[in-house]
């Protein structure tokens, strides 16, 4: 029989993401991928994989997924989420946490509850997926049907086959909690279409608190808040390109930051674009959280991104063994703040 | 030798002399010669787009290389040939380029390329660049005007006040080209659209447009590869796979592309989605015709 997770409970919206494919959009094919990629490289790194590989990208809600294979390491990245492992007849037989990988044997269920400090948390297996790349990549792309299982998010009976039948026989690894608390404001660059704005417009975008709105999904973090003033050049535009984190502004004045699965082009104006390094913390933003906005140029975006990219290139040096029988006290990791900030960046596309 | 003019920073402060855009057709007339006069120079006619495009950066992995804001087959041909030399380029850091009717799009990756020194390596492919020719294929694709698929084909004829079998003629007839590929896998944007039928999109969008769905809106036609919801009106549904993953490319169309639409009965249409099911309805390009050559 081929080695698998078979689901149980599929969670709120679980998909199978790797760093996304670019390379189509000019065939009008989204990149897709992780939306919080740090965290996809945590995971990674905690199951012994590639740091992009494909690994299942939870929202907010997680599985329940029964090992069906002789054994599976796994780790979850992104929060502080509770990790319940039960027996075949549903006893307890421990409590993870995130941020420490774990090796599950046949018949036991791993049982993932409502993420806390991040709506985003991935779930790597050791050895990955046996799921086929679609254009060179296991993102799913729910609303093309490409990628991932059959196009879509999990479903409770699906059966997840896995590349490797059993763990590899080595300790377990931890990895001090990423610093997940969102910065006081997304950094943002203006343009391109900024002069479709007026300048009260401008200043609404940069002063004002807005709210993520419940609307949003891996598309389009929509925000609720104030309107923001079109010019007299208006709402409209034609057509053009679209980039990871363009803040569209239709004509109802409220903004929509266009995420992973974004169309490739658009016909409304574009006031900003969030800047590569603080997608990631977007993305893992829950849907009612409060955000605002601040301006930087390029060379300022330019080097938050080779910062969090040196970050990242770091966090593979501080995966530790775990000790067995030590659960790891998270919140007086992040107390200590054992790892800086904010870690991202868009290495590997 | 041309003279280009880049911007740094967010937005150009345009130079008016040096660039025509959108409605304020105000371009110096010589090719460069410095010194330039900052005075507008009034003309009495539009001048053809200018090939000194305006940079707007789009966060720090995309530049924005705006030739101008309209659908406008010379703005299209000049962003295909930047396209096209850029490509042959092949510069380091650049990921990938998406052309749009009066842009191109350039993905970048930060940790390789900057944004000035991604400027400073497009700024000598501007020289001397020329509209492309249509060099892409001519496709003539299947297209069935029967009122049960085209579902907005009788309030188009409607509103035009022409027949459906004219509506039909009219739309088929006409040259279609493809400024673009975007929103959907697979989805083309063609302009050439005949005048009468340009319309605001519908106020109800549907959720649902089927997949196959051919679409009117403004001056352009959509072809929907996949179920999508769509404002557009519906005038005909293809039974060609636009979008098939067993093909590479998985894209039948591409930018730069014509398309004219061959009308086929209801009976035709089935048979061909039934062929397209079975993966056996292939499309070929037209060889170009001589004049193309010349």
């Amino acid at each position: 029989m081929t080695a698998a997770l078979r689901v149980v409970a599929p969670g709120l919206m679980t998909t199978l993401q790797d760093l996304g494919r670019p390379g189509y959009q000019r065939l009008g094919v989204p990149i897709s991928g992780a939306l919080d990629h740090v965290s996809l490289r945590a995971a990674n790194l905690l199951a012994g994989n590639p740091p992009g590989m494909g690994a299942l990208e939870i929202f907010y809600q997680g599985p329940t997924l029964a090992v069906e294979t002789d054994s599976a390491r796994i780790a979850v990245a992104g929060g502080q989420t509770p990790i319940d492992i039960l027996s075949p007849d549903g006893s307890a037989v421990r409590r993870l946490g995130a941020w420490e990988s774990a090796r599950l044997l046949r018949g036991q269920t791993l049982k993932i509850g409502a993420l806390a400090g991040s709506a985003i948390a991935y779930l790597a297996v050791e050895g990955g997926f046996a799921i086929a790349p679609v254009m060179g990549s296991q993102s799913t792309l729910t609303r093309g049907g490409i990628g991932g299982l059959q196009g879509r998010a999990l479903r409770e009976g699906d059966m997840l086959p896995l590349r490797q039948p059993a763990a590899a026989e080595r300790e377990e690894a931890m990895l001090p909690p990423l610093d997940l608390a969102p910065p006081p404001r997304i950094r943002i660059v203006l343009g391109p279409q900024d002069d479709h704005f007026t300048p009260a417009g401008l200043r609404t975008l940069l002063e004002s608190p807005y709210t993520i709105s419940r609307a949003s999904d891996r598309m389009g973090m929509r925000l609720e808040g104030p309107v923001l003033e079109h010019s007299p050049k208006g709402a409209n535009i034609v057509s053009d390109g679209t980039a990871p984190g363009s803040i569209q502004v239709p004509g109802n004045g409220l903004p929509i930051v266009l995420l992973a699965d974004r169309q490739t082009t658009g016909g409304y104006p574009k006031i900003a674009t969030v800047i590569s390094a603080d997608l990631p913390t977007l993305g893992r933003m829950a849907p009612g959280a409060k955000l605002s906005f601040s301006t930087v140029d390029v060379a300022a975006a330019e080097s938050a991104a080779r910062r969090l990219a040196a970050d990242i290139a770091a966090m593979a040096g501080q995966i530790a063994p775990a000790r067995r029988g030590l659960s790891i006290d998270h919140a007086k990791l992040m107390a200590e703040n054992l790892i800086s900030g904010t870690v991202d960046a868009r290495e590997g596309t | 030798m041309r003279e280009i003019e880049l911007r740094s920073g967010r937005r150009g402060q345009a130079n008016p002399n040096a660039t025509i855009y959108g409605k304020t057709p105000q371009r110096r007339r010589a090719p460069a010669r410095a010194p330039v006069s900052l005075t507008p120079r009034p003309i009495a006619e539009p001048m053809p787009p200018s090939p000194q495009p305006r940079f707007l950066p789009a966060g720090d992995t995309a530049l924005v290389v705006e030739f101008g804001d309209r659908v406008d087959r010379t703005l299209s041909g000049l962003v295909l040939a930047l396209a096209r030399r850029l490509e042959e380029a092949a510069i380091p850091g650049l990921v990938e380029m998406v052309p749009t009717f009066r842009s191109l799009m350039v993905h970048y990756d930060p940790l390789q390329l900057g944004e000035a020194q991604l400027k400073g390596r497009v700024a000598p492919l501007l020289d001397g660049l020329e509209a492309a020719e249509s060099a892409g294929r001519r496709w003539r694709i299947p297209a069935c005007y029967d009122a049960s698929l085209g579902l907005d084909l009788t309030d188009v004829a409607e509103r035009t006040g022409l027949s459906v079998a004219e509506v039909a003629r009219r739309h088929s007839g006409a040259l279609h080209h493809i400024y673009m590929m975007g929103f959907l896998p697979g989805l083309p944007y063609l302009g050439g659209l005949p005048p009468e039928f340009e319309l605001p999109r519908r106020e109800n969008p549907r959720i649902k447009v089927p997949s196959g769905a051919i679409a009117v809106a403004m001056s352009m036609t959509v072809v929907y590869p996949l179920e999508s919801p769509g404002g557009w009106h519906i005038l005909a549904r293809t039974p060609a796979p636009l979008w098939d993953m067993r093909r590479n490319p998985p894209a039948l169309l591409a930018a730069g592309d014509t398309v004219t639409f061959e009308p086929v009965s209801l009976r035709e249409y089935e048979a061909l989605l039934a062929q397209a099911a079975a993966g056996e309805l292939r499309l070929s390009p037209e060889p170009a015709p001589r004049e193309q050559r010349a």
